[in-house]
């Protein structure tokens, strides 16, 4: 299997404080890659420069073939990288069916004239839209809340819209950050099927930072633990489980 | 040579009057977040009661504690009135209601005290003298002695007080503050009181200048540029801005005034300030804020 | 087939012709000359100025304090076209005026794509003092007249005369209307979607592959084009006489004030605003004048007594309707279909 995602020595820090420090780890195309580590591990700070809101300080990323250090979010979602959010960052006034076109966005080719005259290539993008927008929102059984303002849902279902706006737009990866934070343990099994779901389905390759080791160890195929922005261990559920470094560093501890 | 000094020092002056208005929003903005468009008003209102007073006779001092108790009774009513009840709300439905607010203040200080110009006499000169060859007013300097004491009391109270504690502890952290029994009214009360204070000096020196008459209001539109140039949160930033703008607006009026044709003081100090939005947008002594994702 | 192409824009038909027929034939048949000259075009022409900030402000968020710069960019445009290109025809005229002033939006739209939120107001503050000052400093733009002013031209289309109020009421509508409806199509396209985007969480949309910085430009240069024809109408439709200083700060503010009373990202509420803005001192003056209040004194005095009205009434409607008279009225009318209904 071939690597979609391989980070080499990457590093990032904050006013002097080391985020991540000369962190390397390989994705395997269509693998569920879980990054566990405590708080402040670094974890989401990793998302961040993978898909460029942050700029790393040093090394390498290399996506799908391309090599970069730093990358615009743009580029990186034309390249074929969704994102979901740790804290909610819907567009809170548009309606569940809006935020997910707007995840669709990157697949535009009408320029503003012809979106706003309604002429030339928009036609045909309004209905390609629409179908893509509705054919995810059924699969995360969002339709009874399509026309629904976000700001309006249960936490739990935010979570699911955010997924589904990172989604529309099909990326080959998806980094997913806390898809279950905050969720009861009836709600983290739901969710964990729907990850599951997505990747069996369309082939995505997912990296996801989950805090709930009991799940992640389910549901990913490989784990990365990292505490104080380094990798600490890298293998299977099994391996990491067996780990006497993570035992002692990260899995022995109650949280 | 000379003529560039006096230029540059005449400047210097005005922006240490920029400054001095920029205070008073620093103060409002750090304390509640609101940029207060009123502090114009609150200005023009000061010098406006503070000159009526001395008309009718009283002396220097009395009229000076009388139009201060005014600003308090100002602060307590704005925060009554305006500030509490739009708690929580965004900074553009803040600004905008300090822009409501300034109507109120202008248009109350003129219907009861009347739209003449006053003149306003400090008893300080305004004549230039020759200190080395360079023509500066006697007024400036005194002006300018009064804006630094006054500074170094702010810095004072601000920094040894309780009070000036407790307002720190509200502009880092609003919720925190409020968790260790800080009350927001109480501050809120507390900062317009000391702007509205700050506003009545400035309108003294100013109304000196250019008499007591509407346009004080005005100066609001000055200290914008300079906050933007000193970060909207910091007292020794306002202070920088207001000495930047200063300067180079007298600059800019008499060596590029005469190439496109009259005064650019309207509008040089904007352009000003956005080049250095685009170089520093937070402001020379600003913090800028990182979205969180 | 004209039902046809509504349908597919999505526009409910009955509304639709409900309001046309009440523009240009009820209005016109039962307003006088002072209704049409002092309160309907005016109230058309800021409603519209409304809708162009609105679009920037309230659909993609970003703040503009000098709304009234483009406008006077728009009429000082019309001016010297008409002047200088002889034969130009009315809507060209607006067409490019409006063209103008949009690219002047862009060039002082540029900054925000540095910086956020308020410090944004800067640059469009800078637009305002700026414009002002080339409109007034150089006479070149007023065709060097003593005044600095601009006179309206005779205004006309294919032939007919707008010169009275009824026909400046007419160009005034139709210009309105054209531009509704290019406001309801913008905000239910794409670019409209994405500016709500942008405008509700910037990194999200970033992260999502939305250009921002293109829309973000786009947004100023829309906006900045109603504006501009807002401000030909302003000079031409309402004033007729007008110079620099029409379009000053106050004015940016009015339009800041219309966005706010009106409702944040609604289009018919701009109409709402602007009625607001422009009834007020008349409805203030008649009270005055009804209650015999002169013994407060002098007109200085009134105005002033205005202003603390005003004023007062902004506070209070920002602290007791948030979302703007729009929502008021909406919650009418849903009160009024409850009550019918149940």
């Amino acid at each position: 299997m071939s690597d979609l995602l391989q980070l080499r020595d990457v590093s990032l820090s904050f006013k002097g404080v080391k985020a991540v420090n000369a962190l390397s780890f390989s994705v395997a195309t269509g693998e569920i890659c879980a990054l566990i580590g405590p708080n402040g591990a670094g974890k989401s700070s990793l998302l961040n420069v993978i898909n460029g809101v942050y700029r790393a300080d040093t090394g390498d990323i290399v996506f799908n073939g391309a090599r970069f250090g730093a990358i615009h979010p743009q580029k990186a979602a034309l390249l074929g990288i969704g994102r979901t959010f740790q804290h909610n960052a819907l567009f809170h006034r548009l309606t569940v069916r809006e935020n997910v076109l707007a995840g669709l966005s990157r697949r535009g080719t009408a320029t503003f004239l012809e979106n706003i005259f309604r002429f030339g290539r928009d036609g045909a993008e309004r209905r390609r839209f629409i179908d893509r927008a509705d054919e995810i929102i059924a699969f995360l059984h969002l339709d009874r809340h399509a026309e629904t303002v976000v700001s309006k849902l249960s936490y739990g279902m935010q979570k699911r819209v955010d997924l589904a706006r990172a989604l529309a737009a099909a990326p080959k990866l998806l980094l997913l950050d806390e898809p279950m934070a905050g969720m009861n343990q009836e709600e983290k099994q739901e969710m964990s099927r729907v990850i599951a779901e997505v990747n069996r389905s369309f082939g995505t390759t997912i990296v996801l930072i989950e805090h709930d080791v009991g799940i992640v160890l389910n549901l990913a195929s490989h784990v990365v633990v990292l505490d104080y922005g380094r990798k600490v261990a890298d293998g299977t559920p099994d391996e990491v489980r067996n780990n006497p470094d993570v035992i002692a560093a990260y899995l022995g501890t109650v949280h | 040579m000379s003529f560039f000094l006096e230029t540059l020092i005449t400047g210097l002056f005005a922006g240490l009057m920029y400054a001095l208005v920029a205070i008073g929003f620093v103060l409002i903005y750090k304390a509640s977040g609101v940029f207060n468009f009123a502090q114009g008003a609150m200005v023009f209102l000061a010098a406006l009661a503070f000159v009526t007073l001395v008309e009718h006779g009283f002396p220097f001092w009395i009229a000076f504690l009388a139009t201060a108790a005014l600003m308090v009774v100002v602060a307590i009513l704005v925060e009554a009135l305006v500030l509490r009840p739009l708690r929580n709300r965004d900074s553009l439905t803040l600004f905008m209601a300090t822009l409501g607010l300034s109507f109120v203040i202008d248009g109350t200080a003129q219907f009861f005290l009347g739209t003449d110009v006053h003149m306003l006499d400090l008893g300080i000169d305004d004549i230039a003298e020759d200190y080395a060859g360079i023509l500066i007013s006697h007024f400036d300097i005194v002006a300018s002695l009064i804006v630094v004491t006054l500074v170094a009391v702010l810095a004072i109270v601000f920094s040894k007080t309780r009070m000036g504690v407790s307002l720190r502890a509200v502009a880092d952290d609003t919720l925190a503050a409020q968790s260790i029994g800080i009350r927001l009214p109480v501050i809120w009360r507390i900062v317009w009181s000391v702007a509205g204070l700050v506003a009545l000096v400035a309108g003294l020196l100013w109304g000196a200048r250019q008499g007591v008459q509407f346009s004080l209001s005005l100066i609001t539109l000055k200290a914008l540029p300079v906050l933007i140039i000193g970060g909207f949160s910091s007292i020794p930033g306002a202070i920088a801005g207001g000495l930047i703008v200063g300067a180079s607006e007298a600059l800019a009026d008499i060596y590029l005034g005469p190439l496109v044709n009259g005064s650019v003081s309207t509008w040089f100090a904007y352009i000003l300030a956005v080049a250095f939005l685009l170089i520093r947008p937070a402001g020379l002594f600003g913090d800028r804020d990182i979205e969180r994702v | 087939m004209p039902s046809g192409l509504l349908s597919r824009l999505d526009a409910p038909l009955l509304p639709i012709v409900a309001g046309l027929l009440v523009t240009f034939a009820v209005i016109p048949a039962m307003a006088d000359d002072y209704w049409l000259s002092s309160i309907i075009i005016p109230t058309l022409v800021m409603g519209l100025a409304g809708i162009g900030l609105n679009l920037l402000q309230g659909y993609a968020g970003l703040v503009s304090l000098g709304s009234a710069a483009f406008m006077l960019i728009g009429a000082f445009s019309a001016y010297n076209l008409i002047l200088r290109v002889p034969g130009l025809p009315l809507p060209l005229v607006l067409l490019i005026s409006g063209l103008i002033a949009a690219a002047a939006g862009v060039v002082f739209g540029l900054p925000s794509l540095r910086i956020r939120g308020f410090y944004l107001g800067a640059s469009t503050l800078g637009a305002q003092f700026f414009f002002e000052w080339l409109f007034s400093n150089f006479t070149w733009f007023s065709n060097d007249s003593q005044s600095l002013t601009i006179s309206a031209p005779r205004l006309e289309i294919l032939g007919y005369s707008l010169q009275s109020p009824l026909g400046r009421y007419f160009l005034a509508a139709s210009v309105t209307v054209l531009l509704i409806g290019l406001a309801f199509l913008i905000v239910r396209s794409r670019l409209g979607r994405e500016w709500m985007a942008i405008r509700d969480m910037e990194t999200a949309a970033s992260v999502l592959g939305i250009r921002v910085a293109r829309r973000k430009l786009q947004a100023y240069a829309i906006s900045s084009f109603f504006l501009g024809v807002t401000g030909v109408l302003w000079a031409f439709a309402y004033l007729g006489t007008s110079d620099a200083h029409t379009f000053n700060l106050d004015k940016s503010f009015q339009v800041l004030f219309i966005v706010l009373i009106g409702g944040v990202a609604t289009i018919f509420g701009n109409f709402l605003g602007a009625a607001f803005i422009v009834l007020t001192p008349i409805l203030l003056d008649r009270v005055v004048l009804a209650a015999d209040l002169s013994f407060l004194g002098d007109q200085g005095a009134l105005t002033n007594l205005q202003r603390i009205i005003f004023g007062a009434i902004i506070i209070l409607l920002l602290i007791k309707e948030p979302d703007g008279l729009s929502a008021l009225l909406r919650r009418a009318r849903q009160a009024v279909r409850n009550r019918y209904a149940g």
